[in-house]
């Protein structure tokens, strides 16, 4: 997945304003500024509702199987229908998202702290410290995560923790070379040098100077990363190795999809992957809007 | 010279990376579940014979000397042998590889076919209602899982119209394969629809880039027609970047040909892949693992070197 050019999708031409970048009242304004951005934070916080509170009010048994309820189409009963195993369909979605946007969001942000700290440690280090850690970034970065990913499920059984740290310690590669870019242009900097100057640490200059400069870079990346998550977590569940039944994700849900589609079930197939196409774009509609507001460049 | 230093120099990291590859794919060997031995003798296996096997294959030897002897054999070729097909790997993967080349060249050729000039229309017609349509198509096709789409698909064209039918061609060489070409149209064009997506920003932006340079300007002050620049200057000199673009696009290629090929039953290295996957079959699976990545470096120096060669301003490199 290194190709994510989310960057240059251009719905929305990028805006100036580099001058107060960190002053967070423009900051907001410019994001409020751009709506698809805005229609991207409304989508997650509808599915946020929708999965967590949904349960609430619409209850259902997403745990035992019912077998004189299987298949039925959509209907008043059931508005989403329900699968070949009883579980009513529009249930399900709510119950298979809580997993796909908790994992997706914590492997996201999981991915990016792990980049970060490698990517500001290699560039601030550079010679051949640096020269190492980013061969072994190019090397993540050559072996592709779907397929990694599929060798470490057939080793275990992740449960959604297990897929957690799983997909954080494969995703991590881009974040690190955006936030190691970063961190050569700041070490430079004055007041980084004269804190080294006064005898200052080199983890001082990291933690003080370098990470918070760079958090506009990393927010944008965290957005991306759970963007991409989402649709990793999905494709892995799709496959068959992703979370176990009875508990499911949307990805787990399509899963049985082949066998839908034969026989004309569309609902088992459409709601989830919509789900997913609604959210993913969600996230890399917001993460196109930091950017532009926080005036950095993204991934490209 | 400076070009020289550079390959020198890019083919040695890229050697290096490659190393590092070998590195996790033997780890990951190693960090199976009761090692390679509870894998072939199964579960049933007793204590001595596991001693035995490891002592026979020389599993007993400190790590690093067993890693050797692992290069010395992939060196040979020898990706070792199928747990389940009782093949060695290599074998296997000859001979489901150029299927899944078939799939992901013509999906590409597709999807670069339909990309290129929606990309350059794109840019002509920039921030006009189509641009902004075409755009926002391709923003929601980028965040499709290739599966979703290809469920469609099959639900729309083999069950709703019946056009096609849903399954891939069957055949166990390539000629078989083309044989069958309408039952090829359904994988292809899932393979393709997210590259059309990702490609034709290329091509935008390629062009747009090329239509704000100099010898544009000059070209039209010079009294030369919009179409004759478009098409002689500007589409010449956006192409070949974006052709370029393919080599960083390997591995997307490889992921997306492992779930067309599950998904349609397509008998090549995707489905290789997956099946290996179902039944822990780690010979085949890091193997598999193992050609991919040695594919995704090569494409990506190719692609490195074609953009510097054909624009030598960048010159940073992308290291």
């Amino acid at each position: 997945m290194s190709i994510r050019s989310a960057s240059r999708w251009g719905l929305v031409a990028p805006r100036g304003g580099a001058a107060n970048r960190h002053s967070p009242a423009p900051l907001i304004a410019r994001f409020a500024r751009n709506r698809l951005a805005v229609a991207g934070l409304v989508v997650v916080a509808l599915f946020l509702f929708f999965c967590f509170v949904g349960p609430l009010l619409y209850s259902t048994d997403q745990i035992h199987t019912d077998l004189t309820q299987v298949n039925l189409h959509p209907s008043g009963a059931h508005w989403l229908g329900t699968d070949a195993v009883g579980h009513d369909e529009l249930g399900r979605l709510m119950y298979g998202g809580k997993v796909s946007l908790l994992v997706g969001l914590a492997a996201g942000v999981l991915a990016t702290v792990i980049g970060t700290l490698w990517g500001s440690i290699a560039g601030y280090a550079g010679g051949w410290v640096d020269a190492v850690m980013m061969r072994v970034v190019d090397a993540g970065i050559a072996i592709p995560a779907l397929f990694i990913l599929l060798v470490v499920s057939a080793i275990t059984t992740p449960g959604v923790p297990g897929l957690i740290v799983i997909l954080g310690l494969v995703s991590w590669l881009v974040p690190s070379r955006l936030v190691r870019a970063e961190t050569l242009t700041l070490k430079r900097r004055d007041y980084v040098l004269t804190l080294r100057a006064i005898g200052g640490t080199h983890g001082r200059a990291i933690a003080r100077h370098i990470l918070p400069n760079s958090v506009s870079t990393i927010v944008v990346a965290a957005t991306f990363q759970v963007a991409d998550a989402i649709l990793l977590v999905a494709y892995v569940s799709y496959l068959g190795l992703g979370v176990q039944p009875p508990s499911t994700d949307w990805g787990g849900m399509l899963s049985a999809g082949l066998t839908a589609a034969y026989s004309g079930r569309w609902w088992l197939i459409v709601p989830p992957g919509l789900a997913i196409i609604l959210v993913v774009c969600a996230f890399n509609a917001i993460g196109d809007g930091l950017r532009d507001a926080f005036d950095v460049r993204g991934r490209g | 010279m400076d070009t020289l230093l550079y390959l020198t120099r890019r083919i040695a990291q890229a050697l290096v990376v490659i190393l590092i590859v070998t590195v996790v794919v033997f780890g990951l060997l190693h960090a199976l579940p009761g090692g390679p031995a509870r894998g072939i003798l199964g579960p049933q296996a007793t204590p001595q014979q596991i001693t035995l096997f490891n002592h026979d294959q020389g599993l007993d030897r400190p790590l690093p000397v067993q890693y050797l002897y692992y290069l010395r054999q992939l060196l040979h070729g020898d990706l070792g042998t199928s747990y389940t097909l009782n093949e060695a790997v290599s074998r296997l993967i000859e001979q489901r590889l150029p299927k899944t080349l078939v799939l992901t060249v013509l999906s590409a050729v597709l999807g670069l076919v339909l990309a290129i000039p929606l990309g350059m229309w794109q840019a002509v017609r920039r921030n006009k209602p189509a641009d902004y349509v075409i755009t926002t198509l391709s923003f929601v096709a980028y965040s499709t899982p290739v599966y979703f789409l290809g469920l469609v698909l099959v639900l729309v064209f083999t069950q709703v119209l019946r056009w096609f039918p849903s399954q891939a061609p069957q055949g166990d060489t390539v000629a078989q394969v083309f044989a069958d070409p309408v039952a090829l149209v359904l994988p292809v064009v899932t393979g393709a629809a997210s590259m059309v997506a990702v490609f034709s920003r290329y091509m935008r932006a390629a062009t747009l880039e090329n239509l704000s340079e100099d010898y544009v300007r000059t070209a039209r002050a010079g009294g030369s027609r919009q179409r004759a620049i478009l098409f002689k200057h500007v589409f010449r000199n956006s192409l070949t970047p974006v052709i370029a673009m393919l080599g960083y696009y390997v591995p997307v290629l490889f992921g997306g040909a492992l779930v067309v090929e599950q998904l349609f039953n397509y008998p090549g290295m995707g489905l290789l892949f997956w099946s290996a996957a179902q039944s822990s079959d780690y010979p085949v699976l890091l193997g598999c693992v193992l050609v991919i990545s040695v594919a995704t470096v090569v494409g990506t120096l190719l692609a490195d070197v074609v953009q510097r060669i054909v624009d030598p301003r960048v010159k940073a490199g992308r290291t």
